[in-house]
């Protein structure tokens, strides 16, 4: 049973895991997915990979939505230009990834930024109107785009995925796995950070109490578009991702259906939690592809169906999603936190 | 009131000029002037609806009058932003608590700290070095205040699970974390029991003491306004009917009629 825990000093206090069942938790974590890759097959490793880039773009949104209180339907469209930036920048330049990823994520930055400023001073529906737009003006741009050199799709010379020279082609899954992972780590920390520092905290004040914010000092124009920027720049990191572990790219894997699945993914996993943004891109990941499992399964039994699996397929996508958000409307990482709850007064719990 | 007994009468800290507000056709302020000084309790009084809140608010910047200045220690307020006025030195707390309901205690004191604050978003991500040592040194001034207003017990509480009491007494906290030069309190005690009421009072004298914060306290208990404050100022229907020591205004024939013959009304 865990009783209080106390801190003798507040640097120790305002860490991030004070409590030692959650470092356990870490570490059990990071044991699995250190374990993991040696014995999984390309289809689960290319799942893994697909949730890593996922988690990535979802806790990037959240840091807008989630947090700031931002509504937005233009993460597609972000990661759309970190995708473009870092794919022009290989294809062109023949610059290593390495080098173009990060290029990718500050671009990405600076144009979240300035599709932001418009959106500073709308709220609610009217900003994600605002948003959608951003959304649809980048990909107009990026199908309009022979300015860019941008054809239909735009292939990645396999040499530019490389880190510091050493290749990440030949068995392309495993290595992008320990890539995305090392990112996704990266992100959760960094981010877990800002939520508990000045920056983040001004933000969470945004979306608590835009007034109040404001009359303890807080610029909202400033950090709104902060907000807008970091978020973005986590959107460039995922798209730029995509497009090295994919090696071709074109936009409609960027559409406002991604927009609109990534911020599925933060409602369901849980608004301004970066672990609920981890939970929601491993269900909205996992859930299609055990679908499609489970229907091509059916298809043998009953053969007639398999012209309709498609739509009974989507179907069953959108009937989970409804029913999670009636039955858990606070995510995952709510019935996470009364799973724990429950086990933490264990076997005392009844 | 300060300099009554021949002792020169010190400069103000804010000079209230000739401020007129008005929403479409109502007029909530009209030609309101007078002079908060340095280290005093100023009370502004007046029956609900007589513009206390609105006068605040044109304080703070969150709205703007069109008529009159607010000098603030020699500078204008009007125009400025809500963030540009706290960062002159200027806090408050709100009629209705208006916390970050969602974060604990110490977030919201340490939002006080803001202005004080340099991290950016890259320092605060990256959590290293100076950014982490500037919230720790924050981190112990927010402390000081959690002592202050012995709430040491609901630190790490979630400031919307809070009584009513103590959601007040942390929104008072927030505004003391800004360490500031004005503090303005706007109905600070009202819906309290009588215990909670004279902690409040206790701790703004201690804060005015102490600290020497000027403070600008809008308060319906008149026990309260007469026992702690300097100088009161009545309002009525967005006039400003007297201005005075308690005892002046209570004496006040136009206060009588008007304010304290509408007691009832006030509650
Ligand atoms: N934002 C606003 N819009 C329109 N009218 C307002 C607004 N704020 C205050 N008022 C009006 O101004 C007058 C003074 O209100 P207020 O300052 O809240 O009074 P008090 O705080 O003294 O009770 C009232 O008539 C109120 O309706
Ligand atoms: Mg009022």
């Amino acid at each position: 049973m865990q009783s209080g825990t106390f801190h003798s000093s507040y640097s120790s206090d305002m860490g991030l895991r004070p409590y030692w069942p959650m470092r356990l938790r870490i570490i059990l974590v990071i044991v699995i997915m250190l374990v993991f890759p040696w014995f999984a097959g390309r289809y689960w490793l290319n799942l893994a990979n697909t949730i890593g880039i996922a988690a990535i773009s979802a806790i990037g949104l959240n840091i807008l939505v989630g947090y700031t209180g931002q509504i937005s339907i233009g993460q597609g469209g972000f990661m759309a230009v970190g995708a473009y930036t870092s794919g022009l920048l290989a294809a062109n330049a023949g610059l290593p990834m390495w080098v173009s990823v990060p290029i990718a994520c500050v671009v990405t930055a600076v144009v979240g930024a300035l599709f932001g400023m418009p959106s500073v001073r709308l709220k609610g529906l009217y900003l994600a109107i605002a948003t959608l737009a951003a959304q649809e003006i980048i990909i107009w741009v990026l199908t309009h785009g022979k300015i860019l050199g941008i054809g239909e799709s735009l292939s990645l010379p396999p040499e530019t995925s490389n880190l510091f020279g050493l290749s990440l082609a030949g068995s392309t899954d495993f290595n992008f796995y320990w890539l995305i992972m090392g990112c996704l780590v990266l992100t959760v920390i960094f981010v877990s950070n800002l939520f508990r520092s000045r920056a983040g905290r001004a933000m969470v004040a945004i979306r608590d109490q835009d007034i109040a914010a404001q009359v303890i000092g807080v610029d909202l124009f400033r950090y709104k578009l902060l907000a807008f920027a970091t978020s973005s720049f986590f959107a460039g990191l995922a798209g730029a991702l995509t497009a090295h572990y994919r090696g071709i790219i074109s936009w409609e894997r960027f559409t406002i259906e991604t927009s609109i699945l990534v911020l599925a993914m933060i409602i369901i996993g849980g608004l301004g939690s970066v672990s609920g943004a981890i939970y929601g891109a491993t269900f909205m990941t996992l859930l299609p592809a055990l679908l499609s499992n489970v229907s091509r399964a059916a298809s043998g039994v009953f053969p007639s169906f398999s012209s309709y699996l498609p739509y009974i397929q989507q179907g069953a996508f959108g009937l989970a999603i409804v029913l999670f958000l009636i039955f858990e409307p606070e995510g995952i990482v709510k019935m996470w936190r009364n799973v724990k709850d429950y086990f933490r007064l264990w076997p005392f719990s009844y | 009131m300060a300099g009554d007994n021949g002792v020169p009468m010190p400069a103000a800290q804010m000079q209230i000029d000739s401020v007129g507000l008005s929403f479409g056709g109502v007029r909530a302020l009209s030609g309101i002037s007078f002079n908060v000084y340095p280290g005093t309790i100023q009370a502004i009084i007046g029956p609900n609806g007589a513009g206390k809140t609105s006068l605040l608010n044109c304080i703070s910047g969150l709205y703007k009058p069109q008529q009159g200045q607010i000098r603030f220690e020699g500078r204008n307020l009007i125009g400025l932003a809500p963030h540009e006025i706290a960062r002159l030195g200027v806090a408050r707390s709100f009629q209705n608590i208006e916390l970050f309901r969602h974060m604990t205690v110490v977030e919201n004191l340490m939002l006080g700290r803001h202005v004080h604050m340099r991290g950016g978003v890259i320092s605060g991500g990256l959590y290293w070095g100076a950014g982490k040592r500037e919230e720790i040194v924050h981190r112990e001034f927010v402390e000081q205040v959690i002592d202050l207003l012995e709430i040491q017990d609901i630190r790490k509480k979630t400031v919307g699970s809070l009584s009513y009491g103590l959601q007040k007494r942390v929104e008072l906290g927030r505004a003391l974390a800004m360490d500031p030069r004005l503090l303005l309190l706007d109905e600070p005690m009202a819906g309290m029991n009588s215990e909670e009421k004279e902690d409040m009072a206790r701790f703004i004298l201690d804060i005015s003491e102490e600290q020497r914060t000027t403070i600008v306290l809008i308060e319906h208990d008149m026990g309260v306004v007469m026992d702690i404050s300097d100088n009161v100022a009545v309002l009525e229907f967005g006039q400003l009917i007297a201005y005075g020591t308690p005892d002046e205004v209570k004496a006040h024939p136009d206060v009588i009629a008007a304010y304290l013959g509408h007691q009832h009304a006030a509650h």
